[in-house]
């Protein structure tokens, strides 16, 4: 078990430290920042002055590994545009987007594992087939335009939530659904194909034979093992939600981190657009991380020699 | 599971109908694509102020002309559709191209050869799936200016993970059947088994991704372009007539519903072909 840990956290730093070089030359790819920092009117001493002040004039390397070590310490640098700490913006915008999040995985989880065992139970049935094209349809519409759509229906002609802003919890509710939209698919197909596995095991026969209520049998023995490789899904849809949830942050004008990231590359804030990616990235491979270690847990088949 | 043996499953009733109507959509988009500049009936980048905000023939007040009506700039919508449709199939196909070269290479290498190479061919899919898509792509059109040829290589790199996916996993279960060893002891080089029996033999799972990817491209095309960052106007892209449409949607709904709409179809009809091939392969495209 501690083997196993020390051998995915060796790999989770690996990644974080790959993220971080290509972060690093992802912002470098315009080819001078200071002339882009400066602004199309900037003369050459502006530009001259830029360079010195945002230490742009060091040798590449030099400001790879300055900024390495900063943020490895915790310190992600300051923003050009807010002129604040990097990592105090990213501060104060994280918590609406970890309530968009957890909001979008729990309306997600509320509505795939029912239909899941719906499906699973009632196996290649209309109610099955109805269920797996429920499925289909949420994995084509695209998130944005779904957005606008509940504005229109649910936020203008029928004025039951209000159109943006994140005063409260009920300006949550609309870009929740339109967030939960993308997780839907995958978790109803998996809680599907998980209950129908365990449904067809020797424990669940087991059950049967012993006389139990087929609410029980269905609840206790198989969902609580179809539940394993859900549940570790939905650490790691969170992960993607979070890295998708900037376009429904603008649709939806929610000022989170996506948002802060939207605006930092319109304005050329490179230190703000690299946290951003380092700091996602980073809260992904730690969901996957935990997805892995649950499994462990909870599945000690999957821990391996 | 057998996956060499191309085992065509029984055509259930309702799963061919969606297999066919996943077809036609796609073959009617592709008619779109190819022949739109024969098909639009108006010109798709002429303006016209006094024809603004037509509505479509559905409504009160339509100009049978302009069958969908007219945008903000009385462009014609159906045109400017059409236009869109070429755009989002020439993106999804060209961005599949360019992942799948990417994804299958190293997937292929990771699986046929093992060990080493194996594990950072692991190692490379982990680090992409950690990297958030949309807002690296969004920088990079950022940072250097929009253009098709940017994007397109933009999403290629971006996208290539299920390829890689799914390309090692077959490889791995190929690699250790019969007609390989057989090849070996044939004395075929490397190469020659590679191109010549395992890639043979997962190229119909390497088709269900392809379609998979045509699909999340298109929906990827259409949200880069709906924040300003994909394809530059005046280009029709659906996702960028959503964009510049947003401003009169609560007092013409149909402005963004109809290239809405047609995204929606679009991609529905591309994932219904994909899993009417897998079911007709016996492929699996989940990892």
């Amino acid at each position: 078990m501690l083997q196993f840990l020390v051998r995915r956290l060796i790999v989770a730093i690996l990644v974080a430290a790959t993220v971080m070089t290509l972060a690093f030359i992802l912002t470098r790819l315009s080819g001078d920042l200071a002339i882009s920092i400066a602004g199309p009117n900037a003369t050459q001493a502006d530009v001259e002055a830029v360079r010195k002040a945002y230490g742009l004039d060091r040798p590449l390397t030099v400001q790879f590994f300055d900024w390495v070590g900063r943020a490895a310490t915790g310190d992600l640098g300051e923003s050009y545009f807010f002129k604040t700490k990097v990592s105090k913006l990213i501060g104060e915008r994280m918590p609406i987007t970890i309530t968009l999040g957890l909001t979008g995985l729990v309306i997600a989880l509320v509505v795939s594992v029912p239909l899941g065992i719906l499906a699973a139970v009632r196996e290649n049935t209309a109610l099955d087939r109805m269920v797996q094209m429920v499925a289909l349809l949420g994995q084509a519409m695209p998130s944005f335009w779904l957005g606008l759509i509940l504005m229109i229906t649910l936020g203008l002609q029928l004025g039951w939530l209000p159109i943006s802003g994140t005063g409260s919890w009920q300006h949550y509710v609309m870009p929740g659904i339109v967030l939960a939209f993308s997780a839907i698919p995958a978790l109803t197909r998996l809680t599907r194909a998980g209950m129908i596995q365990a449904m067809g095991s020797d424990y669940i026969r087991t059950a049967r034979a012993k006389g139990l209520s087929r609410a029980s049998i269905l609840l206790k023995h198989a969902l609580r093992n179809a539940a394993i490789p859900v549940v570790a899904i939905a650490a790691v849809q969170l992960g993607f939600m979070l890295g998708g949830s900037i376009v429904i942050e603008q649709v939806f004008a929610l000022h989170g981190v996506g948002f802060l990231a939207w605006e930092s590359i319109g304005k050329n804030d490179f230190p703000v657009v690299q946290a951003v990616v380092l700091v996602l990235a980073v809260i992904y491979v730690a969901l996957t991380m935990l997805a892995d270690l649950m499994n462990a847990v909870l599945d000690p088949r999957l821990r391996g020699p | 599971m057998s996956i060499v043996s191309v085992t065509v499953g029984p055509k259930r009733g309702w799963k061919s109908v969606s297999t066919w109507i996943g077809a036609a959509i796609v073959g009617v988009a592709m008619i779109c694509a190819i022949a739109a500049p024969l098909l639009v009936p108006h010109d798709p980048f002429a303006q016209d102020l006094s024809k603004r905000l037509l509505p479509p023939f559905w409504m009160e007040g339509n100009n049978p002309a302009y069958l969908l009506g007219t945008d903000q700039l009385g462009r014609d919508y159906l045109s400017r559709l059409i236009w869109g449709c070429r755009i989002s199939m020439l993106i999804g196909v060209t961005v599949t191209v360019v992942s799948a070269l990417i994804g299958i290479t190293i997937g292929v290498l990771g699986g046929f050869l093992g060990g080493r190479v194996d594990d950072a061919v692991l190692f490379a899919i982990t680090t992409r799936l950690s990297i958030p898509v949309v807002l690296v792509a969004l920088a990079v059109v950022g940072l250097l200016g929009s253009s098709m040829t940017l994007l397109v290589l933009t999403l290629g790199l971006l996208l290539w993970d299920r390829f890689a996916v799914v390309a090692r996993s077959t490889t791995m279960q190929v690699r250790n059947l019969d007609f390989v060893a057989a090849a070996w002891c044939a004395g075929c080089s490397r190469f020659r088994i590679l191109s010549g029996e395992v890639l043979p033999n997962i190229a119909s799972h390497l088709v269900v991704v392809a379609t998979l990817e045509i699909a999340l491209a298109i929906l990827l095309e259409a949200a880069l372009s709906f924040l300003g960052l994909g394809v530059p106007p005046p280009l029709p892209s659906w996702g960028l007539m959503i964009a510049e449409a947003k401003d009169y949607m609560f007092f013409s709904p149909w402005v963004i519903v109809i290239p809405g709409v047609a995204l929606f179809v679009l991609v529905l009809g591309i994932n219904l072909l994909g899993d009417g091939l897998r079911d007709l392969f016996g492929a699996r495209s989940d990892p």
